[in-house]
């Protein structure tokens, strides 16, 4: 944020969550919003905004509603508005619902919508913090961020920095969904072992059956092996194992999972959620899904997997913004790691998993 | 404005501050290939054709988008760059009807330009294209969405040059297409059929009608001219085949349109080659007579000749005979009996020319100009 600029500045609150696998922040606005408004209001006192846009996924109509009263309550207290508790300091507030893009999660894409535009990714540089919505210094904050500021003033940033690794500090909230007993989210300090998470807290694989694969953080993550799951949840420790933390959204896939239907699902949601800006995610992420869509029913072509590399590489990097790139990643660490699962559906033109398809 | 040195491929550049890595290679005549920057439009990012690579940084960036930095190292055309142009193409290429050769755009569109460049010669992907129907029923323009590359250069030419905002994108991803208005034609859009987004588009997806199937780029002779339209200027280039103008494409060197021209001065050609049109002077036969204005009754093909006929003359004579009867007319009723009306289609030297005549040859104040009417 510049200190320099005179223009009024902005706190634009990302609750756009829409990353496959995800739903913590779904949890924190129907659960508290409170606290988060506590932590807009710090934020905004920090760099000096007096206004504040919350941007929501649409489809969470209960969010919406929480987080409309929640405003409304926070005004009623005094907490929001002119001169709060005679401070002197102002801060107005409102809630806009997206229209069901994912790319309006992306920063810039949401500042976007929150004009009234079509949802597409601005050109960086200029950043939010200097050219912003509307123009202005903006500064853009999932919800999950601001809902530790009021626990970090609180309780100090020693308390907030003993928690987790020397490299990855403070809580995280993970989301465990698919092939496990108890699935949900878990707020955990970062670092913990994936195998922790899924075997301890999330209580395992139904029916005893064998852990094949994990998305250790959301859609945009590459897979890792039932093998590789003795890895530290954190940024660090997830980077070395080939993956990234993402967003926290842990995806559990046992063995009666067929890793090219699962690919093929993931990249339908890309393609489907591409806006369509660039080249290589507009039409490269329907080739990949066209390519897998046909290799999983059975009626793949003897160079598709390459095919599949080759796409991969044409997009990754060179897409208008990161999304573009994300479906890089499953897609590429699939093949890596479950490549001969590919080679029967070509070879067999069925599955090695459901055995017809 | 600052200067900026950086290295384009082992080259010691100096820029303008602000440019673009495009920018600044345009400004020293370096080729960068591009398909959705214009260099009157801003900057897309879309077409990913332009890549660069930079020093330190892992990704290839677009250099349309990529502002220039002090010491930054580019290089523009390495293997692993134009690997991943060809890769863009390709998949532009595997949605394109390859109809080169019926295509109007032949030979005028960047898209086969570029292919031939990088050798697209398959479509290995062997994915689906789309089949849009081409059937926009407006008067002036042919959309043919199937050969868009959605490098929205008419986007932008119709919401930041001419601020109409009558083009934009519809859907999303693989789905996306140009449309116009709420998603209606351009007849039912706010379009003003000035066709700028005919002028900048780089394939055959946006083309004139009347131009359809008139003649390839390298069968005209082009030939700049101004518009008779409007008292404005605009530098035209018109496309002449066998003395006919088939395509009008507006000049970007024009100093007063800067490459944008109206509705009229793009389409409204037609009349040049019209059989209606005059291009003799005229004058009735009884005024070729040097008799009187005839009365209704004596206009009678059977009994004589008919002197309201109009004969072919030159300039000297038509000239003569109009300036002897005004002199005529001022010397039996008064200045006073002569009006002038003027026009806007006239260059202000012309008007001023015209007022003199109104006023000092003839001494009347009676003249009025129709762009007041």
């Amino acid at each position: 944020m510049p200190r320099e600029s005179d223009l009024p500045k902005i706190v634009a609150v990302n609750t756009d969550e829409g990353e496959p696998g995800t739903f913590k922040d779904r949890e924190i606005v129907e659960q508290d919003p409170h606290q988060v408004i506590e932590g807009v209001l710090i934020a905004a006192y920090a760099i000096g905004a007096s206004r504040a846009y919350v941007y929501i996924r649409g489809e969470f109509f209960l969010g919406v509603k929480r987080w409309i009263k929640a405003i409304a309550d926070a005004y009623e207290a005094g907490f929001l508005g002119k001169d709060i508790l005679g401070s002197g300091f102002n801060l107005d507030m409102s809630v806009h619902r997206g229209a069901g893009a994912y790319i309006c999660g992306e920063e810039t894409a949401m500042l976007e919508s929150l004009e009234g535009k079509r949802g597409e990714p601005r050109q960086k540089p200029p950043y939010p913090a200097s050219v912003g919505l509307f123009g202005l210094p903006t500064l853009v904050q999932n919800i999950e961020t601001l809902a530790c500021i009021p626990h970090i003033i609180q309780r100090g940033p020693s308390w907030f920095a003993g928690i987790g690794t020397a490299e990855s500090k403070g809580p995280k909230i993970f989301s465990i969904s698919g092939h496990v007993n108890r699935p949900g989210n878990y707020e955990l300090p970062l670092g913990i072992s994936l195998s922790d998470i899924i075997f301890g807290y999330a209580g395992g694989i139904p029916g005893g059956r064998h852990l094949k694969a994990v998305i250790p953080g959301g859609a945009s993550t590459p897979f890792l092996r039932g093998d590789q799951v003795n890895v530290p949840m954190s940024f660090e420790g997830l980077a070395e194992a080939g993956s990234a933390l993402g967003t926290g959204g842990i995806i559990v896939m046992d063995e009666s999972t067929c890793i090219v239907e699962a690919v093929r699902r993931l990249s339908k949601f890309f393609a489907h959620e591409s806006c369509g800006h660039c080249t290589p995610c507009r039409i490269g992420s329907w080739r990949i899904y066209e390519i897998l869509e046909r290799v999983e029913k059975g009626e793949g072509h003897s160079g598709d997997i390459d095919l599949l590399l080759d796409l991969v590489d044409g997009i990754d990097g060179h897409t208008y913004c990161p999304m573009g790139s994300a479906l890089v990643n499953p897609v590429r660490s699939a093949i890596q790691h479950f490549r001969p699962e590919f080679e029967y559906h070509l070879t067999h033109k069925s599955c090695l998993v459901n055995g017809v398809k | 404005m600052g200067k900026v040195n950086f290295i384009l491929d082992g080259k010691e550049i100096q820029a303008e501050k602000g440019d673009t890595i495009l920018q600044a290679a345009r400004r020293l005549g370096i080729y960068i290939p591009v398909l959705c920057d214009h260099p009157a439009l801003p900057p897309e990012g879309a077409c990913r054709i332009c890549l660069v690579e930079i020093e330190g940084q892992r990704a290839l960036h677009p250099s349309c988008t990529y502002p220039v930095s002090e010491g930054m190292v580019v290089e523009t055309n390495t293997e692993r760059i134009r690997a991943a142009r060809k890769f863009n193409l390709e998949l532009l290429v595997s949605d394109h009807p390859l109809d080169c050769m019926t295509c109007d755009a032949t030979g005028d569109c960047l898209l086969q330009d570029l292919a031939y460049e990088y050798d697209v010669t398959e479509d290995r992907f062997e994915g689906t294209k789309h089949h849009y129907s081409v059937n926009d029923p407006n008067p002036f323009i042919q959309v043919d969405r199937n050969k868009c590359i959605l490098c929205r250069r008419c986007v932008r030419a119709c919401r930041e040059v001419n601020g109409v905002e009558a083009i934009s994108v519809f859907y999303r991803g693989f789905s996306a297409y140009i449309g116009f208005g709420a998603d209606s034609s351009m007849d039912d859009s706010p379009c003003e059929f000035c066709g700028s987004c005919v002028e900048v588009c780089p394939t055959g997806a946006l083309w004139p009608k009347q131009s359809l199937g008139q003649g390839r780029p390298w069968q005209v002779e082009k030939v700049r001219t101004t518009c008779p339209y409007c008292g404005v200027g605009c530098q035209l280039i018109l496309e002449v085949k066998d003395n006919k103008i088939v395509k009008v494409d507006s000049a970007w060197e024009g100093p007063s349109n800067h490459g944008w021209t109206c509705v009229k001065g793009r389409f409204g050609y037609d009349f040049t080659s019209h059989a209606d049109r005059l291009s003799h002077p005229r004058v009735r036969k009884y005024l070729l007579d040097g008799k009187k204005k005839p009365t209704a009754s004596k206009r009678d093909p059977e009994k004589e000749a008919n002197p309201w006929q109009w004969v072919e003359v030159d300039w000297e004579t038509a000239l003569g005979i109009a300036a002897d009867r005004m002199r005529q007319i001022r010397d039996d009723h008064g200045p006073g009996s002569i009006g002038f009306l003027t026009s806007a289609k006239c260059l202000n030297e012309e008007n001023y020319l015209m007022n003199k005549l109104a006023r000092q040859v003839i001494g009347t104040n009676s003249i009025d100009h129709c762009a007041r009417l």
